[in-house]
């Protein structure tokens, strides 16, 4: 593993063979008198076994029993702490293994700990919304709605039923809406219009959700005079944010589908949308699927738009073009902005109800990574 | 046409033109601005096999994906000129190229058996992908008739169901060849379809064309001298006078003239070997 030591002479450089030359000429040539060389040693120092995951462990006990007994920012002891699991392992790894070792060493420690600052936030959130959560996750939850309740007990069945009402008919919207622009852009499109269709789903991944919430109300205002609050309002405004994310993975997996594919189609005499149709669309499906599975739980967890455009309801409504409905997200959140008398009951629905939209979203994500297996192409070897 | 050299070949072999020969007639092929080709004219004889020879970049490859109308899927890619298959002119207005391509089958320089579809769906692909309905019994004997007519009938007769990606190469490769065959063309052309295999399939595959061309005319680019000189009956010797300029046809005669007594001092310096 270890290189040359520092202090090793620089390999001589190796004089050009002159090809040009006459070969008479060559012969005659002065051999230079040899150089010693010196070998790069393939053995060499090694701090012992797990010595540096030892000194960082003991860093972070360090830090723990900093944050512990002392008044210090925890941030400005995690810091140190970290510095000095960087600066001690380098020293050590550079006296006894020689610098690239000693950087090697440095950068996989940094490396880690950027990862775990990163994924901290995310096992923080996940922490607590279990730990308060679970106190509601219980059978009357999930079957019971929040009519007539003041109080305590009452349930989000009602806005269950609205989350998932609500993201099937954005999901029934934006798929073939989006499949179909994505079949367009990737095998029909060309010139300045498959330009400007590109610029702009490419805008309409950033558009802020609020702003797609407005848009579905204005759009419904138009038609149904203002006020109007109606489930498939909501499902209109996660079309919105949903369309450019199915566009842009359909397109990215249909990218991916062989020329080759295509041309044996066209080969064997048969028409472009057919190819399209059995060909091109089974291949990149596993792809598809996932990709759709990602859109639905990205916009499942929206909850701008839906106070807007659904309103707030405490009943159970299976009927999205028929009155408010309720749904997970737009009920934790009035849940934990107007609570009644008994404060905890809400607040205990609300973060249930948060838990409950995870678990949804990641059951969603679980089988958007299992469901490619049973659709899978067959890869070579 | 007459401002073109023509070049005919004559007629060596015993066996009879059964099929569809093709008649290339001061074909001019482009890329965009680029003139790819100039002025073909040829007469591929039917149910013989046709070595297109040359170095890299002559043109071959797009004369034979302007034989079924593949060349113009490139964008900006177009043509002047005539192709006749079978007497009929595959770029008169009112041709329809997807049906053009149901008589002109192809085989490709990869194998590219479709990886969703077992190996019996990939045989009887062409037949299915044009929404032709039959009866399962018929389409179990185009099954057994196009794998057996592409020697891989033995290997593979009692997995049909499975993927057809799972094959070796050589059999992928004779798997795309009876999924060419099983729509039954008239003229079948190969774009290298050696190229990527090892010598045992090879040789597998030159025999199954040597077979093939009694009911197709056959037409075979190949950058394998010996491949053309043992698979083909003619060989059409492309090259370019320079890069950037257009690839034109050289010679044209049977194979045997070309390897042993070229007319042109071009052919015997690239089948002997000394360029390209």
């Amino acid at each position: 593993m270890s290189t040359r030591a520092p202090q090793d002479p620089p390999r001589p450089e190796v004089a050009p063979v002159p090809t040009e030359e006459p070969a008479a000429v060559a012969e005659v040539r002065v051999r230079p008198a040899p150089v010693p060389r010196a070998r790069p040693a393939i053995t060499g120092g090694a701090l012992p076994p797990r010595a540096a995951e030892g000194l960082t462990l003991g860093a972070a006990i360090l830090a723990v029993a900093a944050i512990a007994l002392t008044d210090v920012s925890p941030v400005a002891i995690v810091l140190c702490a970290l510095a000095l699991a960087l600066g001690s392992v380098y020293a050590w790894s550079r006296i006894v293994e020689g610098p690239r070792r000693a950087k090697d060493r440095a950068v996989t420690i940094a490396v880690t700990s950027a990862f775990l600052f990163a994924v901290a936030p995310l096992v923080s959130v996940l922490y607590t919304v279990a730990d308060r959560g679970l106190a509601r996750f219980d059978g009357e939850f999930f079957t019971e709605s929040a009519r007539n309740v003041v109080g305590e007990g009452g349930g989000a069945y009602h806005a269950i039923v609205g989350t998932l009402v609500i993201t099937l008919c954005a999901a029934i919207i934006s798929v073939p809406i989006g499949i179909l622009a994505a079949i367009y852009l990737q095998e029909y499109g060309r010139g300045p219009l498959k330009r400007w269709l590109t610029f702009f789903v490419d805008v309409m991944t950033g558009i802020p959700s609020i702003v797609a919430g407005l848009f579905a109300f204005a759009l419904f205002a138009l038609f149904l005079g203002p006020g109007v609050r109606l489930g498939i309002m909501g499902a209109v405004a996660l079309s919105v944010l949903m369309i450019p994310i199915v566009v842009r993975s359909t397109e990215e997996m249909l990218k991916v589908v062989p020329d080759s594919l295509r041309e044996a189609s066209y080969a064997l005499g048969v028409p472009k949308w057919r190819t399209i149709l059995k060909v091109v669309l089974p291949t990149a499906l596993a792809g598809i699927v996932t990709g759709v599975m990602v859109a639905i739980a990205r916009v499942m967890g929206e909850t701008a738009p839906l106070i807007i455009t659904t309103g707030t309801f405490s009943s159970t409504n299976w009927n999205p073009f028929d009155g408010r409905m309720e749904n997970l997200p737009v009920f934790s959140f009035n849940q934990y902005k107007n609570p009644g008398v008994l404060r905890d009951a809400y607040f205990d629905r609300a973060w249930a109800a948060a838990l409950t939209l995870i678990a949804i979203v990641m059951l969603l994500n679980l089988a958007a990574r299992l469901l490619p297996r049973r659709f899978g192409t067959e890869t070579r070897r | 046409m007459t401002m073109h050299e023509t070049y005919t070949a004559p007629a060596t072999l015993a066996a009879p033109e059964t099929g569809k020969a093709v008649e290339i007639i001061g074909l001019n092929l482009f890329y965009g601005a680029f003139h790819a080709v100039k002025d073909v004219t040829m007469r591929i004889p039917a149910n013989r096999v046709t070595a297109f020879i040359g170095s890299s970049g002559c043109g071959k490859s797009t004369v034979l994906r302007s034989i079924n109308r593949m060349h113009e899927l490139v964008p900006g890619a177009h043509v002047q000129g005539e192709v006749l298959v079978g007497g009929e002119d595959i770029y008169a207005p009112d041709v329809d190229p997807v049906a053009v391509r149901r008589q002109v089958g192809m085989v490709f320089q990869q194998p590219n058996p479709f990886p969703t579809m077992s190996i019996y769906d990939n045989v009887v692909a062409g037949v299915r992908l044009n929404g032709r309905r039959m009866r399962r019994e018929a389409l179990d004997e185009i099954v057994e008739r196009s794998l057996r007519g592409a020697h891989l009938w033995d290997e593979v007769k009692d997995r049909l169901d499975r993927p057809g990606a799972g094959l070796s190469g050589g059999q992928q490769q004779r798997l795309c060849i009876a999924r060419a065959i099983a729509v039954e063309p008239e003229v079948l052309l190969m774009d290298e379809p050696a190229s990527a295999l090892d010598p045992i399939s090879t040789l597998a595959i030159e025999d199954l064309v040597r077979e093939l061309r009694r009911d197709y005319t056959i037409v075979i680019v190949t950058h394998n001298m010996q491949q053309a000189s043992r698979a083909s009956d003619y060989t059409a010797f492309f090259n370019l006078e320079a890069t950037g300029r257009p690839g034109h046809l050289v010679e044209f005669d049977t194979t045997e003239k070309i390897f042993s007594n070229p007319t042109k001092q071009e052919t015997e310096d690239y089948v002997s070997g000394r360029f390209g």
